[in-house]
């Protein structure tokens, strides 16, 4: 099997370290070989971070270059729209329509690109755009919006839903568990 | 599948399992991203002492101690934490080890969270110690075990160099036993004290540990040879291995260097025997590039490949594509493309909330030239705040202020301040203070007290009164440190009061006299900081004047309104209720659920 690719993409603080910890335990548990390469340090304030997941029988390089990723699971559309060369010609992006200003448009040196969800859909490829913060406050939290857009893109995957529900446990407080399966079920549930 | 023992590990999570499975006994650090999390895993194992030390030469110090007591110990930092820790690295390389010693060390190419991207390698060469170099978790905790019996064996500290990307990537482990080797402490005068005449001795016992050194390298598991075409061969190590495979697979040859210093040079000339083409690939300097051209051989290397950044899988084959040092039938992979549309870039910025803000808006309020330091705050070199001028080292800001007003006769000691956080005075900021105190400049010394380590991720310090694992400790106080060193002059603020921090800088900056100022609130993303709700603009208020922007809070932006009008609106996810805009408002358009004004202030100044 070729190694598949999962971008992780969004903005400092958005919790995209545990999306991507849960993908990888999710694929490590179905028996695959599985790279994560993760971001700290200053890249985190606020800044455009972006994870790798990598999963298929042998993982080498621990990052996803330019048109090689099969998804792009986006916290935040800029960053969709950012990320957009990393995609393949057929790859999806599952995208937060939430927007999230950086600094050069706060200052007013740069504007917010406008009509983003139509111009990646014109770009060729598939755009899946849903708004996770909305669903997350739903199921109890904001702080949910990365177990929303998983369960959105659970849709891609031939596994059961337990597979994903099992991965989930390993990586998120016990406390949090119920608040989290409902937000994975909200973004499923979205089509 | 069906192992129990398989699991997904960061990088640096599997150096900390293979410090628990050699019997490690003692760690002191530094954090440093990307080499933070050594530590901190290796902190949740209850069998393995961990302390955060107050700088990189205090760890490893301490860590010598412990192996010259018998009991195997690790030191963990970044790469310019082992500049720091240089001077013991140097010397330890004379002494040996008692029981085992391991230096870990990380590297930043590509500069995620660093000032500059120096090659580790450097320091191995230099100090005259065996580097171990792994390329994923399987490796880390593998050649972390492995460096124990090499320090061991060859009595020798033994430096294992990470990257951003073996560090910080998640790969497959396998996990085993934990073993405890302990030796007895003997006295040994001519082994332990390096004075010129015992030193004299070590040195050529040095030498000739590299010369067995390099034999053992020749043979040694880590440096393998993995044939495949032979129109190509390329030596490699650490992540850069990972992305010649992706790239090539099997259709070119490869030597795999898991052990960069000293190199095995008849493992080289066999290899380079078998293959027509000799490439080298690493990130950053050309150190095993120039030991091949010194061994007479020709190879490519950093003629076809850049000197700056990280590399990646599409890198190396663009540039090894254009070389024509491809494999027979090589194609190029397909890039993506984006939108024709312009990306405004998002760059780090202080979180929403963040103390530094309104003391940095304070400094550029007062035309303040501001030299900075290591940590979160030097992002108040960013517009809009744009306010820190120069950022060099730990430390240095202290030292340099006093240096340049010493340099103008203190004619700009009523405008020149250093800005330096909590833990890096505990790092290299005292003994920069005890040179203002000695050789008196005026200077103003600024200490950004947000009771924690912030950037690397909320470490605790000497100065918070907690140790690594959360639990009281020694805790020293700031104000009483400052007074002791001889400053009549120590002010404390609160940097979310803007007024009084006005009032504090105008004062100090006035007087001929060195003095401290202590701008002390805790970290905005600390778990036990309380915050107020968000606040909310009146937008009937709100005359657009954009005075709240210039503090460069991320929760804060202007849209345009029904009326066309741009107004402030406050980011409701984001905002903290600091209250620092709304003391800049000139109508009093922001309120809060708690107080009108919207100001929650607490001034102790």
């Amino acid at each position: 099997m070729k190694t598949k690719n999962i971008m992780i993409v969004g903005v400092g603080g958005q919790g995209s370290l545990l999306a991507s910890k849960l993908l990888g335990r999710l694929f490590l548990s179905e028996g695959f070989d599985v790279k994560v390469s993760e971001v700290h340090g200053m890249s985190q304030r606020g800044g455009s971070v972006v994870t790798y997941v990598r999963y298929g029988e042998k993982v080498y390089s621990p990052v996803i270059d330019k048109g090689e990723a099969d998804f792009i699971v986006s916290f935040e559309i800029l960053e969709a729209a950012r990320w957009l060369p990393y995609l393949k010609k057929d790859g999806v992006i599952v995208t937060n329509t939430q927007t999230i200003d950086p600094m050069p448009v706060i200052t007013g040196a740069m504007n917010y690109p406008s009509d983003l969800e139509n111009k990646l859909k014109n770009s060729g490829v598939k755009v899946d755009a849903l708004e996770c913060l909305q669903l997350a406050r739903e199921a109890g939290s904001e702080k949910a919006v990365n177990i929303v857009l998983l369960g959105r893109l659970s849709h891609y995957f031939d596994l059961p839903e337990e597979a994903w529900m099992n991965a989930m446990e390993q990586v998120v407080p016990a406390r949090f568990l119920e608040m989290n399966k409902k937000a994975f079920l909200l973004g499923k549930a979205q089509a | 599948m069906g192992n129990e023992n398989r699991r997904l590990l960061l990088g640096n999570a599997a150096v900390a399992r293979g410090l628990y499975e050699a019997g490690v006994c003692f760690i002191s650090s530094y954090p440093g991203t990307p080499s933070t999390e050594i530590t901190e895993e290796a902190a949740k194992f209850d069998e393995i002492y961990c302390e955060w030390a107050p700088n990189e030469k205090v760890a490893m110090e301490a860590a010598f101690g412990a192996c010259l007591a018998g009991k195997r110990a690790f030191c963990g930092q970044k790469h310019v934490g082992l500049n720091v820790a240089a001077d013991p690295l140097y010397t330890m390389s004379y002494t040996g080890v008692n029981a085992g010693l391991v230096v870990g060390v990380a590297d930043d190419a590509g500069m995620h969270s660093s000032q500059n991207e120096q090659d580790s390698r450097h320091h191995a060469i230099a100090a005259k110690v065996p580097m171990l170099e792994p390329a994923d978790s399987a490796e880390a905790l593998a050649f972390t075990k492995l460096a124990f019996e090499l320090s061991e064996k060859f009595d020798t500290p033994v430096l294992l160099k990470m990257c951003t990307r073996v560090a910080h990537s998640q790969s497959i482990v396998e996990e085993q036993e934990r073993i405890v080797p302990v030796k007895e402490y003997t006295k040994d005068i001519a082994k332990y004290v390096m004075m010129p005449g015992n030193a004299k001795k070590r040195h050529p016992f040095v030498e000739e540990r590299t010369r067995a050194l390099v034999e053992y390298a020749e043979t040694a598991p880590v440096n393998r040879v993995e044939m495949g075409g032979t129109k190509i061969g390329i030596v490699t190590c650490s992540t850069s291995y990972q992305y010649v495979k992706e790239v090539f697979g099997d259709q070119v040859s490869v030597l795999k260097i898991g052990m960069t210093n000293p190199l095995p040079e008849k493992l080289i000339r066999d290899f380079v025997a078998q293959v027509e083409q000799l490439v080298v690939i690493e990130e950053l300097d050309p150190i095993i590039e120039d030991h091949i051209k010194a061994m007479g051989i020709p190879v490519h290397g950093k003629d076809i490949l850049p000197m700056i950044d990280e590399f990646s899988q599409n890198l190396i084959a663009e540039k090894l594509f254009d070389a024509g040092l491809v494999p027979d039938g090589f194609e190029l992979p397909e890039q993506g493309t984006g939108l024709e549309e312009a990306i405004p870039p998002r760059p780090p910025v202080m979180c929403a909330g963040c103390p530094h803000r309104g003391l940095f808006y304070t400094l550029k309020k007062n035309g303040c030239t501001v030299l900075g330091d290591i940590g979160c705050y030097t992002l108040g070199a960013v517009a809009p705040l744009s306010s820190i001028e120069m950022t060099l080292c730990m430390g240095a800001s202290i030292g340099a202020v006093h240096g340049f007003n010493k340099a103008t006769n203190g004619e700009s000691s009523s405008k020149t301040v250093a800005v330096i956080g909590d833990s890096t005075f505990m790092h290299s900021g005292m003994t920069g203070l005890a040179n203002v105190a000695y050789n008196q400049s005026d200077s103003t010394v600024i200490i950004l007290d947000n009771s924690i380590t912030g950037m690397t991720g909320h470490q605790q310090n000497p100065t918070t009164g907690y140790n690594i694992k959360g639990d009281p400790a020694g805790k020293i106080d700031l104000e009483a440190l400052c007074r002791a060193m001889g400053f009549e002059r120590v002010r404390v603020v609160d940097p979310y009061d803007l007024a009084a921090c006005d009032k504090v800088l105008k004062e100090e900056l006035a007087v001929k006299a060195p003095s401290v100022i202590i701008s002390r609130r805790p970290c905005a993303l600390l778990k036990y900081v309380k915050h107020n709700p968000p606040l909310k603009v009146d937008t009937a208020k709100c005359i657009g004047c954009k005075s709240c922007m210039r503090i460069g809070c991320p929760a804060i932006s202007m849209k345009p309104q029904a009326d066309g009008k741009m107004k402030a609106v406050v980011d409701q996810t984001l905002c903290v209720g600091c209250g620092v805009c709304s003391q800049l408002c000139p109508v009093g358009a922001f309120s809060s659920p708690i107080t009108d004004g919207g100001s929650s202030k607490k001034g102790d100044a």
